[in-house]
């Protein structure tokens, strides 16, 4: 056949390959790797959450639920919410179960953007934000979170990032890959900014029930943001639930409206097992997130103090499970840092350059990982750092 | 006693793994580690850490030999002491591992180890039965050991399933 033109749309040709791949693709052929790249928890899903899909499988639910998802699971979403985080909706037209909460931002976006709309993106940020607004049809502006301010945004940035065209600004707090967490007075400031510019915000949750220091605040608590806020929070992080891809959107209703016409026609509804495994996840109490919480903490400290000690210095993270060091003092950017340490001392690490320009000089590690591989990985690194 | 928030977090982190170091230990509850050894060296003189000890797999072992037994006592309480003073007579045997006051059908369960079927039987019929506060037991011998004080002894998939580097 012969090819005159690219059959491939050009804004998904126009999509970098995220640079986490390249690691990926490294550390998967090496033998005795200690993975510090793993954004994911290391827990097992809790046997009850898993048993109830199970059961679930074997008494045949194995048809559609509702496309928003089963009722049942958004009535205790709704009630999760509001004990946890005291923010109020309701679970007839204000929640929609998704597929993981990577679907849940995907259709946020689309939701509320029209071509060449602007969509504000704090860096370091998750590798998928941009790329999501750009699919969205939408223009991702990147501001930088510096080292300086612990990597919180400040008001004076997003000024200058702000134009006619800006919808909405994505919001990750605790922040992958940095760690930080806004406290309330951060989010009080940024809720005048968005006020100010009319602006809608994706506040991505995920990490909400592992904040260790201080205690969470949800954007859409902040007085008057409910109805400027899509709140987007699932069973990934806090319920180490990662494969069964089960998240949730909670906004106004109109907004809630407008997200279930694409998911209706683009997915029809999130897995009926994964929803019954929710389902009892969010049931079952909350003795099993308090213990991986507690753990990830102790870990934390463990970690960063160890980090710090080393000489790569490292501000303590108020949420999430990963550091993010400087390695400026070694003289070698990011992604040398990366590959020489996997190369040398078979420790996987992020460079931070892949979340941002602003995470250069900077790696990722995830100590969602066993006590003993953090104690390994703290030797293997020191000896690196001091070769 | 109360114990602090610190002090908490150290019982445990030890409750899990006794054998960690107290560097480490210091890190994770973010003490120096002369006021992480104090904090130890107290709830040890307390009595709040009793003993640190190793739970080992005996099975693995060739030529081990070797039999547990959990067996249900009777007993009559005696007016002044109660429970207390048969449960002694009982638990100053060195075969007798562990002595629990139960609530229920039985009184007393005792947990026996033995070289054999044969010892442990031979226990319970001179030793145990003929205390004099005895009523009766029930002797119910392990077959196998799964799982022993939250630990399993052969996880079936304790390897991590995660892709290793992961957005």
């Amino acid at each position: 056949m012969k090819q005159t033109k690219s059959y491939l749309a050009k804004t998904v040709e126009d999509l970098k390959p995220s640079g986490i791949r390249k690691f990926f693709d490294l550390a998967a052929g090496m033998e005795g790797v200690i993975s510090l790249g793993v954004g994911e928890p290391d827990f097992v899903t809790s046997w009850s959450a898993r048993e109830a899909a199970i059961l679930s499988l074997e008494q045949g639910y194995t048809s559609y639920t509702a496309n928003a998802g089963l009722l049942e699971l958004r009535n205790e979403v709704s009630s999760y919410m509001k004990k946890q985080f005291h923010v109020d909706y309701n679970p007839k037209n204000e929640i929609i179960i998704t597929v993981g909460a990577s679907q849940a931002l995907d259709i946020a976006l689309r939701a509320i953007l029209d071509p060449g709309d602007e969509v504000i993106v704090i860096e370091p940020s998750f590798v998928s934000y941009a790329p999501l607004v750009s699919l969205a049809g939408g223009k991702p502006v990147a501001v930088q979170a510096t080292e300086e301010y612990d990597f919180k945004i400040q008001t004076h940035q997003l000024e200058k990032a702000v134009t006619d065209r800006t919808k909405a600004i994505m919001l990750c707090s605790p922040n992958n890959p940095t760690g930080t967490m806004l406290g309330e007075n951060e989010l009080l400031e940024l809720a005048t900014f968005i006020e100010k510019h009319d602006l809608l915000v994706l506040s991505d949750e995920i990490y909400a029930e592992l904040a260790y220091d201080e205690p969470y605040v949800s954007f859409a608590a902040i007085e008057g943001m409910r109805h400027r806020t899509l709140l987007i929070n699932g069973f990934s992080k806090g319920f180490a639930m990662t494969g069964w891809r089960l998240g949730f959107v909670c906004a106004n209703e109109e907004l809630t409206a407008a997200m279930l016409k694409i998911h209706q026609y683009a997915m029809m509804c999130a897995p009926t097992m994964a929803q019954y495994a929710a389902l009892e996840a969010l049931k079952g109490g909350r003795e099993d997130v308090e213990d991986m919480k507690k753990s990830y903490r102790r870990r934390r400290n463990y970690f960063v103090q160890s980090l710090n000690d080393i000489g790569l210095s490292c501000h303590i993270p108020g949420g999430a499970f990963y550091a993010f060091p400087s390695i400026v003092s070694t003289g070698l950017s990011s992604e040398q840092f990366a590959e020489q340490l996997l190369i040398e001392e078979k420790v996987a690490v992020v460079p931070g350059n892949v979340f941002g320009i602003s995470g250069e000089g900077h790696i990722r590690c995830s100590y969602a990982s066993s006590m003993e591989h953090l104690q390994e990985a703290v030797k293997r690194i020191k000896r690196f750092v001091e070769k | 006693m109360k114990l602090s928030e610190k002090e908490l977090e150290v019982v445990e982190i030890l409750e899990k793994d006794a054998r960690i170091s107290s560097e480490d230990v210091a890190k994770m509850i973010g003490l120096s580690l002369q006021e992480t050894d104090e904090l130890i060296k107290k709830l040890e003189k307390e009595k709040v850490l009793v003993h640190y000890t190793t739970v080992v797999d005996w099975s693995k072992i060739d030529g081990h030999e070797g039999v547990t037994a959990m067996i249900d006592v009777k007993v009559t309480p005696k007016r002044g002491v109660g429970f207390d003073e048969v449960a002694e007579r009982i638990y100053r045997f060195k075969e007798v591992k562990s002595v629990y006051l139960m609530s229920g059908a039985y009184d007393l369960s005792v947990i026996i180890e033995g070289k054999s079927m044969n010892e442990v039987a031979r226990f319970v019929s001179n030793k145990l039965s003929t205390l004099d506060s005895v009523l009766s037991t029930t002797t119910h011998f392990i077959l196998k050991k799964y799982k022993h004080d939250g630990t399993i002894f052969e996880p079936l998939a304790d390897d991590d399933k995660r892709i290793v580097v992961s957005p």
